[in-house]
C-alpha cells in the first residue's frame, strides 16, 4: 500500500505540494513512484521559470515509461532539487522527502482546488 | 543461430599498420590535400580500426551468428508482418543499371522512372486510391507525409483552423508522434469494450477544427472496424479527411480496399506487406496514396507518365514540398516490384487470406492456456492478455508469471517473441502475427511450445523468471544502460 | 498453391476445422458487403522467376550508365566487395529492430560500432542509431534545436546548404511551426556578418550550416560556435560524411549537433536511396535527440552486452511528446557504414579524400584550360566545385550526357553554372576523354 502523508495537498495527476509560508515544495507521490518503477531521470525546469496550475513543468522517466509532471499550483520556481540530477532514484527511496521543485506561490487560493490526504487515498485505491 | 556469444568489437581487433582496402595509385600527384589552409583541416586523429580483410569478414560473420532473422526461424512479432523476404528481390535490386546518380537527366533513367510508375499504379489498384508517391522512407515518414497532404489540402482551401487530428486510444504511438511533428493537436477517441472505435465518443469530437482522423483497419487488436463506413461519413461531414495507417494492410489484400472503406489518404509499409527485408530496423519504404482530387498535394518530385511510354519528373506548385532527398528508397521499391510481379492478381489476395487463417488457427489453439480478452474472429493478428490464471498469469498477484517471462522463455525454444506490452489497453499484452508464409507444421510447433511454457509457468515459475537460458547472452540490465549510459567504445 | 505459401489444401481444411469456419471467405464475414472488393484486382497474372527477372533486367537496361562527375549530396565512391557481401547476410537483413536483445546481439553490436565511428568522425560525444537520409536528419536537427530551447522556435539556416536539404527543412519547418530564417550568402559562403546580426537578436534556437557547401566550398566557421553559445543558440553543422576524415570536424568547430548523409561512406548512389542520415550530439543533449540509441550494459552473467536504451524519448512510449516520430534505425545501412569504415581505416579514409581532392582539382584546371569555363569563386574546395559555363550550361550538360558523361548538376539560382564533383573512382583517362570531347562541343 502506497504511503500518503497528512497535511499535504494532492493533485489527481499524482503530484503533491507541501506548503511552508509562501513557498510550496512540489514532488510526485509515493503511489506515482511505485507505478513508474525505477526512476532514471527527472527533467526539471530552471530557477526563475514560471509554472502554472495544471500545466506541465517537467517529466520523470523510468526505463520503459515517461510521465509528464503537472504543477498543482502557479508560481515562480525558486529552487530545483539538484540531488535528483545525479540520483534520480531518490524518488523511489522516498518520494515525499525528495521534492522536485520549490515554488513561490502566486495564488494560495489555488490550494483549495487540491485534495487532502484522505481524498487522495481514495483515488489511489 | 550460434549460442556461443561472440561479443567482440571491431576496435578490439585493430593493430596499427593493417589495412583492409586497396586503391589504385593516385594519377594526379601534383595536387595535394595538405595545401589546404590548416584551419580547415582536422587536427584530431580518428579512432577508425586498422584491420585486414579476413578479420573484418570473420568479425561480422561471427556477429551475424548471434542474430535471429526470419531466415533463422519463426518471427511472430505483432504489427511488424515478418513475412519471408524472397531472394529474387535481393538479386534484382543490385542490377548495376539501377545504380545511377539521382540527378541523372530523366531521359537516361527511363527504366527506373517506369519501374516507379508501375509500382505506384499497382499500389493504387490494391488500395483503391488514385495515386501514390513512393518518396517517403518508412512507415512513420509516410504517416507524416500523409498528414502533411491533409494539412496542405485544408490550407489550399484557405481553411487554416483545422489543427486537430483524431486518433483512437488503441493506436500505435507513432500516430500521435507523427501528428505532433506535423503540427497537429491530438484528440483521442475511446474504444468500446469490444476493442473498436466508440462512435458515440467520436461524434462530439467532430467540428470545424478537425483536420481528419487516423485509423488502421483492422486495428491494433487485429479486429476489423465494422463501423468504418459510418465513421468515414461522420468525419467527411464535418469536413475532415480519413487517414489509413497501412501497418495492418496485409489481411485486407484483394478483399477490402482502404479507398472503398472511405479513406482518403494512406501509407503502405513495403517492408511489411510487400516483403522487403526489415534490415534490423531499416531501410523501409512508406509510399503514400491519395484519393482523386488530392494528387497535386503529394510531395515533390513526382514521376509523371507521359502516356507515350516515356516518363518525366515534375514539381507541382500545390505540392506540400519535398520530404526526401529524391525519389525515396529506390532500392526497396525495386524489391517490392519484384514481389508484386511475382504474386500477381491471383496470389496477392491469397497472402491476405492465409495470414488471417494462420492467426486464427494459433488463437483458437492457444486460448485454453492464454487469456483472450476479446473473443471474436481476428484478422492477421490478435492479442492475448498473458497467461490464464490457472497457469500463473493472474496479474493481481505480485509473483505472477508475466508476458515478459513467457517471451524470454520462447527464445530458449528457438522462436522470436511476439510484440509485448502493446497495445496499452491490456496489462500483459502479447501480440501475435504469424504471416502467411509460415507452414502449419511451424505453427503447430509454436503452439506446442506455447502450451509447454504455460505448463512450466504452473510447475516451475522460476524457470521462466530467469529465462532465457539457452541464448548467446542472458537477460540484460536495462536500468544500468540508462543510468550509466555508454553509447560508444570510447565511453566503455 | 504458390512458392511463398506452404499451405496444402489439406492443411487449410484442418485449420478451418480448428477455427470452426467453413471457408477462407468466412473469416471475413463481419466486413460489410458494400465495402468488399467484388471481383479481382486489375493487375497482371502471377509470373515465374524467369519472367520477373526478364522484366526487371529489361527496365535496368533502359537506364543509360553515365560516367559520374556529379555530387550534390550523392557521390560515386568505391565500395569494397566485402561490404555488400557481409551486409547481405540474412541473419542481419531479415531481422527487425532488436527488441529481444538476447537474440539480437549482432545487430546491436554493429549499431554500437556505427555509433562509435560516427561520433568519432564528427568529434561529438554520441551518435544515434541513424536516420533516413541527410536531408531528413538535418530537419530532425532543426526540430531538436527547437525542442532543446526554451520558448524559441526560430532556426537560422545558411543559404549555402545543399538545395535538397534546404527544401526538406522548409517542408518540416512549415508544418512543425518552426520559423526557418535563411542567412544570406556572400562570395559563395555564409555571410558571417548577416549571421552575427541574426544571432544577436537572441531568439534563435539554432543555426544550421553546411560543409562543404552547395558550391563545394569549404567554409571557415572560426568564432561561430562561441557567438552562438553566447546567445544560447545551438550550432548544427551538416557535413558530407566522407570529408569528416580530413576536414575540421563539427566537434572541433565547437558544434552542438553534427548531421548529414553518410552515403559517401561506400553506399551506392542507387538512384537516391537507400542512404543513411547521421545525427550526433553532445552527451548533455541526449534526451533531446531523436531516433534509436544502443547502449552497453551487462547481462545476468555479467558479460558486456548491448541493448536499445533511452527509449523513454521515443514515440512508442512518449506518443505525441516524443522527440520525433521516427522509429527507423537504418540497420542495414549502419552495417554498410561500419564494414566500410572498418576496411578503410584511418589510412584508407585519408587516401580516398586525397585522391578525390586531386582528381577534382585536376578536372577543375583541365576544364578551365578548355576556355569554355570560368571561375565563379576564389575559394578552397575538396572534391566538388562550381564553374560558370561560357554559353548554355544546360545544353552542354545534355550534350555530354548523350556521350556518356554526367557533368555536374545545375547550380540553383545560377543558371549558367554547374557544380561538378569527382572521386577516387574517376581515372585520368575518363577525365581526359571528357575534356577532349568538351573542346569539340560548340557552345
Amino acid at each position: 500500500m502506497a504511503k500518503v502523508i497528512e497535511g499535504l495537498y494532492y493533485a489527481e495527476s499524482h503530484e503533491y505540494v507541501k506548503v511552508e509560508g509562501n513557498y510550496g515544495y512540489i514532488g510526485i507521490t509515493d503511489y506515482a513512484q511505485s507505478q513508474l518503477g525505477n526512476v532514471v531521470y527527472v527533467d526539471m525546469p530552471e530557477v526563475d521559470d514560471e509554472v502554472t496550475a495544471g500545466e506541465e513543468f517537467g517529466a520523470v522517466e523510468s526505463v520503459k515509461a515517461a510521465s509528464d509532471l503537472f504543477s498543482p499550483v502557479s508560481g515562480t520556481v525558486v529552487e530545483v532539487n539538484e540531488a535528483l540530477e545525479d540520483e534520480p532514484e531518490l524518488i523511489n527511496k522516498d518520494a515525499f522527502e525528495n521534492w522536485i521543485i520549490k515554488v513561490e506561490l502566486s495564488d494560495k487560493s489555488e490550494l483549495d482546488n487540491l485534495m487532502d490526504a484522505k481524498a487522495y487515498e481514495e483515488i489511489c485505491k | 543461430m550460434n549460442r556461443t556469444y561472440y561479443g567482440k568489437l571491431i576496435f578490439e581487433l585493430s593493430r596499427p599498420g593493417r589495412v583492409g582496402y586497396s586503391l589504385p595509385k593516385c594519377e594526379f600527384e601534383a595536387y595535394k590535400l595538405e595545401s589546404l589552409d590548416g584551419t580547415l583541416l582536422r587536427q584530431t586523429a580518428t579512432l577508425l580500426p586498422e584491420v585486414d580483410e579476413l578479420t573484418v569478414v570473420r568479425h561480422y560473420t561471427n556477429m551475424s551468428n548471434n542474430n535471429f532473422g526470419v531466415d533463422t526461424g519463426f518471427y511472430p512479432l505483432g504489427s511488424c508482418t515478418m513475412k519471408y523476404n524472397p531472394k529474387l528481390n535481393e538479386e534484382l535490386c543490385q542490377l548495376p543499371g539501377f545504380n545511377q546518380h539521382p540527378i541523372t537527366p530523366a531521359r537516361y533513367a527511363q527504366g527506373s522512372l517506369k519501374l516507379y510508375d508501375e509500382v505506384q499504379k499497382t499500389l493504387a489498384e490494391i488500395a483503391g486510391l488514385s495515386r501514390f508517391t513512393l518518396n517517403p522512407y518508412a512507415g512513420a515518414h509516410g504517416e507524416l507525409t500523409g498528414l502533411m497532404v491533409i494539412r496542405q489540402y485544408h490550407i489550399s482551401r484557405g481553411d487554416t483552423k483545422r489543427i486537430k487530428i483524431i486518433v483512437p486510444d488503441s493506436a500505435h504511438g507513432t500516430n500521435p508522434a507523427s501528428a505532433a511533428v506535423c503540427g497537429l493537436q491530438i484528440v483521442e477517441v475511446k474504444s468500446t469494450a469490444d476493442g473498436t472505435v466508440d462512435v458515440e465518443d467520436l461524434r462530439p469530437l467532430l467540428g470545424p477544427d478537425i483536420a481528419g482522423m487516423m485509423m488502421t483497419n483492422p486495428n491494433t487488436l487485429g479486429l476489423f472496424e465494422t463501423k468504418i463506413p459510418e465513421i468515414a461519413r461522420l468525419v467527411h461531414e464535418c469536413g475532415g479527411l480519413m487517414y489509413y495507417d497501412g501497418a495492418n494492410l496485409n489481411p485486407m489484400l484483394g478483399v477490402c480496399r482502404p479507398g472503398d472503406m472511405g479513406f482518403d489518404v494512406m501509407h503502405i509499409n513495403l517492408h511489411k506487406t510487400f516483403s522487403t527485408p526489415h534490415g534490423g530496423g531499416g531501410p523501409g519504404s512508406g509510399p503514400v496514396g491519395v484519393r482523386q482530387g488530392l494528387e497535386q498535394f503529394l510531395p515533390n518530385p513526382q514521376v509523371i507518365n507521359n502516356g507515350d511510354g516515356t516518363y518525366r519528373l515534375q514539381c507541382d506548385e500545390n505540392s506540400l514540398g519535398y520530404i526526401s532527398f529524391f525519389l525515396g528508397n529506390f532500392g526497396i521499391i525495386i524489391r517490392a516490384y519484384a514481389y508484386l510481379l511475382s504474386l500477381g492478381k491471383e496470389n496477392i489476395p491469397m497472402a491476405g487470406k492465409l495470414s488471417v487463417l494462420n492467426a486464427n488457427y494459433i488463437k483458437e489453439s492457444l486460448r485454453s492456456h492464454y487469456k483472450l480478452p476479446i473473443d471474436v474472429e481476428c484478422k492477421h493478428e490478435f492479442v492475448f492478455d498473458g497467461l490464464r490464471e490457472e497457469y500463473g498469469g493472474d496479474h493481481h498477484d505480485p509473483e505472477h508469471v508475466t508476458t515478459l517471462d513467457v517471451a524470454k522463455r520462447l527464445l530458449d525454444y528457438g522462436f522470436h517473441a511476439p510484440t509485448i506490452y502493446f497495445p496499452l489497453l491490456f496489462h500483459e499484452a502479447m501480440m501475435i502475427e504469424p504471416t502467411e508464409t509460415e507452414s502449419k507444421e511451424t505453427l503447430d510447433d509454436f503452439i506446442a511450445v506455447m502450451k509447454r511454457i504455460a505448463e512450466e509457468a504452473k510447475a516451475d515459475p522460476a524457470l521462466l523468471k530467469s529465462a532465457p537460458h539457452d541464448t548467446p547472452v542472458r537477460r540484460m540490465d536495462d536500468v544500468k544502460a540508462v543510468k550509466e549510459p555508454k553509447f560508444t567504445y570510447k565511453a566503455l | 498453391m504458390y512458392k511463398y505459401f506452404p499451405h496444402t489444401a489439406d492443411d487449410i481444411q484442418q485449420m478451418l476445422d480448428v477455427i470452426g469456419v467453413r471457408s477462407l471467405d468466412e473469416l471475413y464475414a463481419e466486413i460489410p458487403e458494400e465495402i468488399k472488393l467484388h471481383g479481382e484486382l486489375n493487375l497482371p497474372a502471377e509470373k515465374s522467376e524467369e519472367e520477373v527477372r526478364h522484366i526487371i533486367h529489361d527496365l535496368a537496361a533502359q537506364n543509360k550508365p553515365l560516367v559520374c562527375f556529379a555530387g550534390a549530396g550523392s557521390y560515386d565512391h568505391y565500395t569494397p566487395s566485402v561490404v555488400p557481401y557481409l551486409a547481405g547476410r540474412s541473419e542481419f537483413s531479415t531481422s527487425y529492430t532488436p527488441y529481444q536483445a538476447e537474440i539480437s546481439q549482432g545487430t546491436l553490436q554493429y549499431i554500437f560500432e556505427y555509433q562509435t565511428l560516427m561520433a568519432d568522425l564528427t568529434g561529438m560525444d554520441i551518435s544515434n542509431a541513424s536516420m533516413y537520409d541527410g536531408s531528413t536528419a538535418t530537419a530532425e536537427a532543426m526540430m531538436m534545436c527547437v525542442g532543446a530551447a526554451k520558448r524559441r522556435n526560430r532556426v537560422l539556416i545558411s543559404s549555402t546548404i545543399q538545395p535538397a536539404v534546404m527544401a526538406v527543412c522548409r517542408t518540416y519547418a512549415k508544418f512543425h511551426g518552426v520559423e526557418l530564417v535563411e542567412v544570406a550568402e556572400k562570395d559563395g559562403v555564409m555571410d558571417k556578418e548577416a549571421a552575427r546580426l541574426l544571432i544577436e537578436e537572441d531568439n534563435a534556437a539554432g543555426l544550421i550550416v553546411c560543409q562543404p557547401n552547395r558550391y563545394g566550398i569549404i567554409e571557415d566557421f572560426t568564432g561561430l560556435a562561441d557567438l552562438c553559445h553566447e546567445h544560447k543558440t545551438l550550432l548544427a553543422i551538416n557535413t558530407v560524411a566522407s570529408a569528416l576524415a580530413v576536414l575540421k570536424s563539427p566537434g572541433e568547430w565547437g558544434a552542438d549537433i553534427a548531421c548529414g548523409d553518410a552515403q559517401s561512406l561506400g553506399i551506392p548512389m542507387g538512384y537516391g536511396g537507400p542512404y543513411i542520415g547521421y545525427l550526433c550530439t553532445k552527451e548533455a543533449l541526449v534526451r533531446k535527440m531523436p531516433g534509436r540509441l544502443v547502449g552497453a550494459t551487462t547481462d545476468a552473467d555479467n558479460r558486456r552486452t548491448f541493448v536499445l536504451t533511452m527509449q523513454a524519448r521515443e514515440q512508442h512510449i512518449r506518443r505525441e511528446k516524443a522527440t520525433s516520430n521516427i522509429c527507423t534505425a537504418q540497420g542495414f545501412m549502419c552495417l554498410y557504414v561500419a564494414c566500410y569504415l572498418s576496411l578503410m581505416g584511418p589510412k584508407g579514409m585519408r587516401e580516398v579524400n586525397e585522391q578525390s581532392y586531386a582528381s577534382a582539382h585536376y578536372l577543375h584546371d583541365a576544364l578551365l584550360e578548355t576556355g569554355k569555363f570560368e571561375e565563379v569563386f576564389d575559394a578552397p574546395f575538396l572534391n566538388e566545385f562550381t564553374l560558370r559555363v561560357k554559353g548554355d550550361a544546360k545544353a552542354l550538360r545534355e550534350a555530354l550526357a548523350d556521350k556518356g558523361y554526367l557533368l555536374g548538376v545545375p547550380t540553383l539560382f545560377k543558371e549558367d553554372c554547374l557544380t561538378i564533383a569527382s572521386t577516387e573512382r574517376r581515372t585520368k583517362k575518363e577525365i581526359t576523354d571528357m575534356v577532349e570531347l568538351i573542346k569539340t562541343i560548340a557552345l
